[in-house]
């Protein structure tokens, strides 16, 4: 496990273009550096529990949460775009989306 | 120093009650000693000072018209800055929110209102609730009041600042790993964070819902009980609040009797890499226990040593998906990149790239990291694993006690510049003893033990699942066991600002 875990800057430019974070040759490099100490450092995670410990996803188990299915308030338009960066036409004016790779 | 800044918030809630001063003269001390302390404190990122006046003028109205109100109504209160506030400024302390006025209203904030506590500001944290020193603001840090070479802890450390700078007598933080005991301790204040569901979370920014809760932070056991009392209950907007009753927190915290209560001392956190002054105080705390009839017992937590490797696998992996919605397209910063095609694409690139700080970087990336294809079962299915181990550690360790204790944190506050950059698991590490909590969803409370060097130690009290009055029942008894020791934390600091 010790050994997957040094984190290369490619790794970390693929890691950034999936999370759609535009990063420079010095931060991927340094984010590498910083991702392999914690990485190497938790790593041991999966040497602790076998296959027949079930995972935990929320502490406190709740289910079938539901509400009585009655239309409630919701935002008007004006109060949904009055923090939008741009909009026009009562709609969110965003950057192009089509034509893209 | 205005008297009325020095009294706690019960005692303010008694004398507004038999009209011994109005809260517009208790709000106004309060904004009168921001005004006078911001520039060495910071402890807020927006002070609301007419929306506090109005807020006191309207329930010294219904008072004077004898009419009910809450018991705690005229009693300033601050928000910390990742809690959404309709029509006020909510940044999370990133330049990601920094002009964003919400359009809705956050179920802590709407209780706040309801019951009638002026709104003092919004105060500091790490962005996004991200960090254990408030260095990580984008708009700048919040200095401790007990020595402003040293940090205030995080996330919620504007929050513990107002409160230890006697600059408001409540304050609302939260706590994802450590983030309300953590800097509760390190400015002898008082911290909760409430079982997993007790408060709502809706209108709270997330960072890793399944271990974000609010937590009432106060200068004594009860005032935080107080607050806690009232910000807790069922709220339908949240699928994870519990429909728990909420009662009898502030009368456990007023409770004077620890005899035949067990307090079992966690193992794997006491002692080893602790500073000396920390493990010194515990002890003596738990001396004074012992005292005062308390039964100290050890207890096994083996799990433990793997919760805050589980922890930062778990935690920034829901970061890297909480934080998606910050694309710069429906609210918040848009920035285009400076070169090259203008798509969605590169905006949102560019955007995230320029809105966020290091540090949340650093978590999206490891987040995206632990959840991405061929990595997934070995870090955060293993980690989420290490969860179940850590909650049945603690069901084991709870039929032997009432409440489990150790020292909130390791050290006491760290100066400026300690963060070794080079090596971010050092500063993770400061975080040890508060994490088993949130993985497991148990409630805690960190509270003032004593002094090492001059700055204030926590003692940290665990309580089962939905037992948090069990908490109180310890806490508020030990709390005056320490004082009549001699050990009266605040009343050091208090001491010191007079003077000023």
């Amino acid at each position: 496990m010790t050994e997957s875990s040094a984190i290369t800057p490619e790794q970390v430019e693929h890691l950034a273009s999936l999370s759609r974070i535009a990063m420079g040759e010095d931060e991927l490099k340094s984010l590498a550096g910083d991702l392999s100490t914690i990485l190497s450092n938790v790593a041991r995670v999966n040497e602790v529990a076998g296959d027949d410990v079930p995972a935990t996803s929320h502490p406190i188990a709740l289910s079938n949460v539901l509400r009585p299915d009655v239309v409630g308030e919701t935002l008007t338009n004006e109060q949904a775009l009055a923090s939008a960066p741009a909009s026009a036409d009562e709609k969110f004016l965003v950057p192009q989306i089509l034509g893209e790779e | 120093m205005s008297e009325l800044i020095n009294k706690s918030a019960l005692e303010l809630a008694a004398g507004l009650k038999a009209g011994e001063f109005s809260s517009v003269a208790v709000t106004q001390a309060h904004l009168d000693r921001i005004h006078a302390t911001e520039a060495d404190f910071g402890s807020f990122i927006t002070v609301t000072d007419e929306l506090a006046l109005e807020t006191a003028k309207s329930v010294d109205a219904k008072r004077s018209a004898g009419e009910e109100v809450h018991a705690l109504a005229g009693v300033p209160v601050a928000l910390k800055d990742l809690i959404v506030t309709e029509g006020v400024a909510t940044t999370a302390a990133s330049k990601m929110l920094e002009n964003w006025v919400p359009p809705y209203e956050s179920t802590v904030h709407n209780k706040v209102k309801a019951a009638g506590l002026p709104v003092l500001g919004k105060t500091n944290l790490d962005e996004f609730a991200m960090g254990s020193t408030t260095e990580h603001s984008a708009f700048g840090i919040t200095r401790n009041p007990w020595n402003l070479e040293h940090v205030p802890g995080g996330s919620s450390g504007g929050a513990a600042a107002a409160l230890a700078g006697f600059q408001a007598p409540l304050s609302v933080g939260t706590d994802t790993g450590g983030s309300v005991r953590q800097p509760a301790a390190f400015t002898g204040t008082v911290g909760v964070k409430p079982t997993y569901g007790s408060i709502s979370r809706f209108g709270i920014i997330a960072m890793a819902s399944s271990l974000d809760q609010v937590g009432p932070m106060g200068r004594n056991v009860a005032d935080a009980a107080a607050l806690h009392e009232l910000l807790a209950g069922h709220d339908p907007l949240d699928s994870t609040s519990l429909p728990d009753p909420v009662a009898g927190f502030v009368s456990a915290a007023q409770t004077s009797n620890l005899g035949g209560k067990k307090l079992g001392v966690i193992k794997q956190l006491r002692g080893e890499g602790y500073q000396d002054g920390v493990r010194d105080v515990f002890s003596t705390a738990l001396d004074v226990a012992a005292a005062a009839g308390a039964e100290i017992v050890e207890v096994d937590c083996p799990s433990i040593s793997y919760a805050l490797d589980a922890y930062y696998l778990l935690m920034p992996s829901e970061v890297s998906s909480n934080l998606a919605r910050y694309d710069g397209m429906r609210y918040g910063l848009r920035v285009e990149p400076e070169s090259g095609p203008v798509t969605a694409e590169t905006v949102m690139a560019a955007t995230r790239a320029a809105g966020f700080g290091d540090e949340v970087k650093r978590r999206i990336i490891l987040g995206t990291y632990a959840l991405s294809a061929g990595y997934y079962d070995a870090y955060y299915g293993s980690a989420q694993k290490i969860r179940t181990l850590v909650q049945n550690d603690f069901t084991k360790a709870f039929e032997s006690c009432d409440v489990l204790v150790s020292p909130t944190a390791p050290t006491t506050a760290l100066k400026f510049g300690a963060e070794a950059a080079s090596d971010p698991m050092a500063l993770y590490l400061g975080d040890v003893a508060t994490i088993p909590a949130n993985l497991a969803g148990i409630p805690g409370l960190s509270l003032p033990a004593g002094l090492a060097d001059g700055l204030p130690v926590g003692f940290q009290i665990l309580a089962p699942a939905r037992q948090d009055v069990k908490m109180y029942e310890v806490a508020g008894p030990l709390e005056a066991a320490l004082e009549a020791s001699g050990t009266r934390v605040l009343d050091t600091l208090a001491e010191g600002l007079t003077t000023k």
